[in-house]
C-alpha cells in the first residue's frame, strides 16, 4: 500500500485550517527522541508546521479523544486522521453516541505498521537517541553502538504484524487509503492458539505472573476507546468498588478479567492496553479470546466494523441460537 | 576501598547473602526487576530496574492495623514484627538519591514507623552508571551518576567489582565478606577512569542541557498560570502510570476493607493524576486534569523544594519517559515552561 507523508498531512490539515472547514486538528507532535511521539490538538498553523508529525512512531489510537473534542459544546469541527485500526475504534465510540459526528472531519489514511516505546527500547536497550525509517528499514541512532538497522516488519509490535488491514470508517475523505473489509490476518489468533492449548495449570500460572506485574495504574483503562463511562466503578466512591490498590493477586485477576467481560463484543482490538501497559502484561490476549469464543459461538463478528452495530452479547433476536432466550425455547445448538 | 577481583559476582553474592536477605536486578520479559538472591541467579547489569525501589521502604499496600469487634468490644491488633537487615545491590544514584527524597517525608517528625522501621533494616549497595540511558537526566538534579553514595558504592570493571564503603554500616557488611575481597587504594586508577567516563558519558547525553532554572522554592507565582500548562496536560489519560514507576513519588490514601467481623486498615499508593485524589466532603479541590497534571510537576519542582531546603522532588530516573503511554514527562514540562524559554 502507498503510505501518506507527513507533508501531505500538514499540507491537508493546513489546508482545512485555513478554509476554516475545520477549527482544530487532532494529532502527534513530535519528541524529544523521535519516538515519543505525544497526541496533540493543533489550533494553528505554525504550530502545526512546526510541532505535527506523521511517522511510524504515531501509534496512538487519537480516536478516544473524540469524546472531549468532538461534542455538543465543541466549537467548529476537529480533523482527525484516521489509522486503519483506529477505525474500528471510532465507530464503536460512534455507535455508543460518545461523540458528534456532525462535528468530526474524518480523513481515512494509510499505515504500514507503528511502533512504540517498548518495542522500540527492547530492540535497543542502550541509549536509543533517534530514530527514523527509510523504506522497510527502521534505523536507531544509539549513544553506545552507533546505528542500527532492522527489518521494519520483522520488528513491529504484534498489533502490527498480525494486522487485518481494513478501514471500516465512514471518511469524509481518503488519503492513500480506502474503505475496505478486514482481510484477517492468519496470525491473529495463534497467541490465544498457543495459550489455549495449555494445561489449565500452565495457563493459569501464566496468567498469574503476568497479573502479578500490576501496578494498577490504569493505564489500560484509561487509553481503552471502549472504556468510556464518565465514572468508573473503580473511581467511584460511591460504588462501594473504589480501589486504587493492588491489594492481592487475586484482586489484580479480577480487575483485569472483570474488564476484559466489561469490553467483550465491544473491543476493536486495537491492542493499545497492551501497548501502554508500563509491566507489559499482554492484557490484548485477553481480549482476542474473548473475540475468538464470540466468533465460535455467534459466528463472525467484527467490532466497530460498521456504526449502530447491535452487540453480540447484548443483542436479542427472537431466533437467537441461545434457547435460554428464544421466543420458542428451541435449542438450536 | 575494597576490591573483588574477579567478573563473576556469584561469589560476592554468596557471601553477602549469608549476611542478610539480598536483592538485586535481575533481567526478565518484562525488563531489570529486583529479585531476592538465591543460586542461579544472575545480576543484570544492562539498564535500571523498571520499577524504582521504593517499595522496599513503601511498598504498594500494606495493612496498618485491624479492628475487631467482639460483643460490645473492639479490639486494637497490631500485627507488625520488627522487619529484618536486608542488602539493596544495584541501586543507581537517582534511586539512591530518591531515597533521600523519601525520607523526608517519612522520617520527619512525626516520622512514619511503618516505612522507618524497613528503611532502618536496609543495607545500600549502589552501583556507578557506566552506561547511563538516554532517558536520564539525574545530573540536572546535582546528581553524580558516578559517585551513587549510599552504605557501599560500587564501580565495576571488566575485571573486578569495587567497593567503597561509605557508611559504618557499609563497612561492616565490607568487613563480613572477609577474604573474598581484596584492600585497595581509595583512589584506584580503575576508579578514577571509571568516573572520568560516566561523567564524559553524562555529557554527551541527549538531556544533558537540561537544567533546573526557573524552578525551585520562589518560581509558584511565575509558573502557575502559565498557558503552556493546557497544552503539555491535553492528552493526559489521567491513569496512574508516572506516579507509580516514579522513585519520589509518595502520596497515599488509607482506607478501611470491611472483613465482616471488623476492619482492616491499609494503605496503598494513590496518584494524583487520578480524579478523586484528595477528595474532601468539601469535594475534589482540583477539577481538571490540566490541575491535576500541574499539581504533580509544581509538586516535584516547586512544593517540594519549598518545603524541604530546596531539594528537588525529581531525581532524574527517566523512568516516566519510557512509561507514559503518551510520552509526556517532566523533561518536556521543564523545556517547555523552564529558562531555556523565555518567559
Amino acid at each position: 500500500m502507498q503510505k501518506v507523508t507527513q507533508a501531505q498531512l500538514v499540507s491537508r490539515a493546513r489546508q482545512l485550517l485555513d478554509d476554516g472547514t475545520v477549527s482544530r486538528v487532532l494529532g502527534w507532535r513530535r519528541g524529544d527522541f523521535s519516538y515519543d511521539v505525544t497526541p496533540a490538538v493543533f489550533s494553528d498553523t505554525g504550530a502545526l508546521e512546526r510541532d505535527f508529525v506523521f511517522d511510524v512512531f504515531c501509534c496512538a489510537n487519537l480516536s478516544k479523544y473524540l469524546i472531549r473534542e468532538a461534542n455538543n459544546d465543541s466549537k467548529g469541527k476537529t480533523l482527525i486522521f484516521l489509522k486503519p485500526c483506529d477505525s474500528y475504534a471510532f465507530n464503536a465510540l460512534l455507535t455508543e453516541h460518545r461523540f458528534d459526528r456532525e462535528k468530526v472531519y474524518a480523513i481515512g489514511i494509510s499505515c504500514g505498521g507503528m511502533m512504540d516505546v517498548h518495542t522500540t527500547n527492547a530492540l535497543s536497550p542502550d541509549g536509543i537517541t533517534g530514530a527514523e525509517c527509510e523504506g522497510d528499514t527502521l534505523v536507531l541512532h544509539t549513544l553506545y553502538d552507533g546505528d542500527r538497522s532492522y527489518p521494519l516488519p520483522d520488528v513491529l509490535p504484534e498489533r502490527c504484524r498480525t494486522c487485518g488491514h481494513g478501514h471500516a470508517a465512514d471518511c469524509d475523505e481518503w488519503m492513500a487509503c480506502e474503505k475496505t473489509e478486514p482481510d484477517e490476518h492468519p496470525a491473529r489468533y495463534s497467541a490465544v492458539d498457543t495459550l489455549e492449548t495449555m494445561t489449565e495449570e500452565e495457563r493459569f500460572a501464566f496468567w498469574q505472573e503476568a497479573f502479578s506485574r500490576c501496578i494498577r495504574c490504569n493505564a489500560c483503562r484509561d487509553v481503552c476507546p471502549v472504556c468510556t463511562c464518565e465514572k468508573c466503578v473503580f473511581d467511584n466512591p460511591k460504588s462501594g468498588l473504589e480501589n486504587k490498590a493492588a491489594a492481592d493477586l487475586f484482586e489484580e485477576q479480577m480487575f483485569h478479567i472483570i474488564r476484559a467481560y466489561h469490553v467483550t463484543g465491544r473491543c476493536v482490538d486495537c491492542g493499545e492496553c497492551s501497548r501502554v501497559c508500563p509491566q507489559r502484561i499482554p492484557l490484548h490476549l485477553l481480549n482476542r479470546k474473548m473475540i475468538l469464543d464470540i466468533n465460535r459461538s455467534w459466528g463472525a463478528y467484527t467490532a466497530g466494523a460498521e456504526v449502530g452495530q447491535r452487540f453480540p452479547l447484548v443483542d436479542y433476536r427472537t431466533d437467537d441460537p441461545e434457547a435460554s432466550v428464544r421466543a420458542d425455547g428451541r435449542d438450536d445448538k | 576501598m575494597k576490591c573483588y577481583p574477579h567478573s563473576d559476582l556469584t561469589a560476592l553474592f554468596e557471601a553477602l547473602s549469608q549476611t542478610a536477605p539480598l536483592y538485586l536486578p535481575t533481567e526478565s520479559d518484562n525488563g531489570a526487576v529486583y529479585t531476592k538472591y538465591a543460586a542461579g541467579v544472575t545480576y543484570s547489569a544492562s539498564s535500571n530496574t523498571r520499577l524504582s525501589p521504593k517499595s522496599f521502604f513503601f511498598p504498594q499496600t500494606e495493612d496498618l492495623v485491624k479492628f475487631r469487634r467482639e460483643g460490645k468490644s473492639v479490639s486494637v491488633i497490631d500485627e507488625r514484627t520488627e522487619p529484618e537487615d536486608f542488602i539493596l545491590f544495584g541501586v543507581r544514584a537517582c534511586d539512591a538519591k530518591s531515597i533521600d527524597v523519601l525520607d523526608r517525608v517519612f522520617l520527619s517528625a512525626p516520622a512514619d514507623s511503618y516505612y522507618a522501621a524497613r528503611r532502618d533494616h536496609v543495607i545500600l549497595m549502589t552501583m556507578a552508571c557506566t552506561r547511563p540511558a538516554q532517558t536520564c537526566f539525574c545530573h540536572a538534579f546535582g546528581i553524580d551518576a558516578s559517585d551513587p553514595g549510599g552504605d557501599i558504592a560500587c564501580y565495576r570493571t571488566e575485571d573486578a567489582l569495587y567497593l567503597d564503603g561509605c557508611t559504618e554500616r557499609g563497612q561492616v557488611l565490607l568487613d563480613a565478606c572477609g577474604a573474598i575481597l581484596e584492600d585497595c587504594s581509595d583512589d584506584h586508577a580503575a576508579v578514577t577512569e571509571q568516573k572520568q567516563l560516566i561523567r564524559a558519558r553524562t555529557e554527551r547525553l541527549p538531556l544533558a542541557s537540561l537544567t533546573t532554572d526557573g524552578f525551585g522554592a520562589d518560581a509558584l507565582d511565575v509558573l502557575f498560570d502559565r498557558p503552556e500548562w493546557e497544552t503539555l496536560s491535553e492528552s493526559c489519560l489521567g491513569c496512574g502510570t508516572c506516579t507509580f514507576v516514579c522513585p519520589t513519588c509518595q502520596c497515599y490514601d488509607i482506607r478501611d476493607f470491611d472483613t465482616g467481623h471488623g476492619i482492616c486498615r491499609y494503605r496503598c499508593w494513590d496518584s494524583c493524576m487520578y480524579s478523586e485524589f484528595t477528595k474532601m466532603s468539601a469535594g475534589q479541590p482540583r477539577t481538571t486534569q490540566m490541575q491535576r497534571f500541574r499539581q504533580r510537576f509544581l509538586h516535584k519542582l516547586v512544593y517540594f523544594p519549598a518545603n524541604n531546603d530546596g531539594m528537588f522532588g525529581c531525581v532524574g530516573c527517566g523512568r516516566c519517559l519510557a512509561a507514559c503511554p503518551i510520552a509526556m514527562n517532566i523533561t518536556k514540562v521543564m523545556n517547555m515552561l523552564g529558562g531555556k524559554e523565555e518567559s
